[in-house]
């Protein structure tokens, strides 16, 4: 018996395994909304003056940092009927991988918070900002610099990650490889391809996380002032 | 009392700008303020001086509620900063208001403060834009009229990592300048600059007290506290030793602690 170049190809390009991409994808790309918007909520909330929000956050990031990832998708989908709640694989996946980024989120999002100078918030409280404002227009934007790039990371980990899905019976890249090789006994083939698709997708996060690095890093040292703006101040003739 | 009562008139000289009233504050076991009496009038200039740990910047933070205080009240134009009187006990007061009340002093920094992610031009923009929510237009050019002002109508694109220490300072004067302050705080606003830097923003400032802008001012130039303070204030482990014209502190200080604190300069 041989490797079979022919199989790949034909997996490859096949609508059945194009679908599963597809799925793949879309649900990093939900999953991982709902981690940030959770993220960022237990971070503001572990950064909280008051107390009680702290240990909620605390606790929330304690739970699912702390327990597998599996454990937590398998009780979604298996372990929650038994009180009667049913999801389907599809929102058992998406509620237990955005659940579980959201406590990795909060840890990233807390340390970029943390990372900003304490002047930053003086300052705008100075000039009047109250606390959510200043937050939105200040510190955020600043922390964004550092949260970034353990941001790409956490998505390639959530691209990878969403596989573990297949044991839901969530039809993405994995489990529609899977049932082809139940079909074709074409192990080595088959999870070839599905390999060159993760690498794919992961190569592309990677670009554009770099774009979006570099986006972000305006201001930082020696950048050029924004295009709009520049094209304002000369209409202003102020800028030679 | 005198709480919420609106300001007669904003520019009698006989009002004061910021009245500050038996202000204790302590961190801990230490206590910082020890019962402070100050009154600022307006279009004077009061400079805070005294040794390090005194309690002067503390008192400076406690003018616009960036610290808490104890006990005593200090009052910006006849209304308290950060809290309210109820049945004579001092209640902080809920977050708008605060930051409403904030907006009626400026405060420039030791360290600048400025925000890296905005230019120089949208520094001074952001608060009159985004807390008083003025039309863009209008805001933009009255920026770099106060860019202008200081100095710096060239910089507007400028992040603040391209600028130096002076030109950041500079651009934070503006900053605090475009909410349209009543009075001005300056904590240490030169103590971070290099030597040769120094002259540029003690020259804005000297400019704007020319202008009659209302300045309580911590710092350690003596020559400019010299030319340009109505007041100095000497402050010593919490309390208000001594107070007078510069003349009066320099030449003829009464109190032994004042002198010793001065002969270190003036040597």
């Amino acid at each position: 018996m041989h490797f079979n170049f022919q199989v790949v190809w034909q997996n490859l390009v096949s609508p059945y395994i194009l679908g599963g991409v597809w799925t793949t994808v879309w649900l990093t790309l939900v999953a991982m909304a709902v981690g940030l918007v959770l993220g960022l909520v237990a971070a503001l909330g572990r950064i909280s003056v008051f107390w009680p929000i702290r240990g909620v956050a605390s606790f929330y990031v304690w739970l699912f940092r702390g327990t597998p990832l599996l454990v937590q998708l398998i009780l979604w989908y298996s372990g929650l009927p038994e009180i009667g709640i049913r999801l389907t694989g599809l929102e058992s996946a998406v509620l237990g991988l955005g659940l579980n980024e959201g406590a990795y989120m909060c840890e990233i999002i807390r340390a970029g918070l943390l990372s900003v100078d304490g002047g930053q918030m003086e300052a705008a409280k100075a000039l009047g900002m109250p606390y959510a404002l200043a937050m939105r227009r200040i510190i955020i934007p600043q922390a964004i610099r550092v949260i970034l790039p353990p941001t790409g990371n956490e998505f390639i980990a959530m691209l990878k990650n969403t596989s573990l899905v297949s044991v839901i019976a969530v039809s993405e890249l994995l489990l529609r490889t899977e049932n082809v090789i139940s079909t074709t006994f074409q192990t080595l083939e088959l999870l070839s391809v599905a390999s060159i698709y993760y690498l794919s997708l992961t190569s592309l996060f990677t670009l554009i996380q770099g774009r979006v690095e570099r986006w972000s890093q305006r201001g930082s040292s020696g950048s050029a002032p924004p295009k709009r703006q520049r094209a304002r101040l000369i209409r202003a003739g102020v800028n030679r | 009392m005198n709480r919420g009562m609106p300001a007669n008139k904003p520019n009698d000289p006989k009002v004061p700008v910021i009245d500050a009233v038996d202000v204790h504050k302590r961190f801990k076991e230490l206590e910082v303020l020890r019962g402070i009496n100050l009154k600022v009038f307006p279009q004077e200039v009061v400079v805070l001086i005294g040794p390090s740990g005194s309690g002067k910047t503390t008192f400076l933070r406690c003018v616009n509620h960036l610290e808490t205080i104890d006990a005593g009240h200090i009052l910006v134009h006849g209304e308290m900063v950060g809290y309210r009187l109820v049945n004579g006990r001092l209640i902080e007061d809920r977050e708008k208001e605060i930051a409403r009340r904030r907006t009626r002093v400026g405060m420039v920094f030791q360290r600048f403060n400025l925000f890296p992610h905005l230019t120089a031009l949208e520094n001074v923009m952001e608060a009159p834009l985004h807390v008083r929510h003025r039309p863009r237009p209008e805001v933009e050019a009255r920026a770099i009229e106060l860019l202008a002002r200081v100095g710096l109508e060239d910089k507007c694109g400028s992040y603040p990592a391209m600028l130096s220490g002076g030109q950041q300072q500079r651009v934070a004067i503006a900053r605090a300048l475009a909410m349209e302050p009543e009075a001005m705080l300056f904590d240490e606003p030169t103590s971070a600059l290099d030597p040769e830097l120094v002259g540029e923003v003690l020259g804005v400032m000297r400019q704007l007290a020319q202008e009659g802008m209302t300045m309580l001012v911590v710092s350690h130039e003596m020559t400019f506290v010299r030319d340009v303070a109505h007041r100095v204030v000497f402050m010593d482990q919490g309390s208000i030793v001594e107070e007078g014209t510069a003349d009066d502190i320099f030449s003829h200080p009464k109190h032994d602690r004042t002198k010793a604190f001065l002969g270190k300069f003036l040597s």
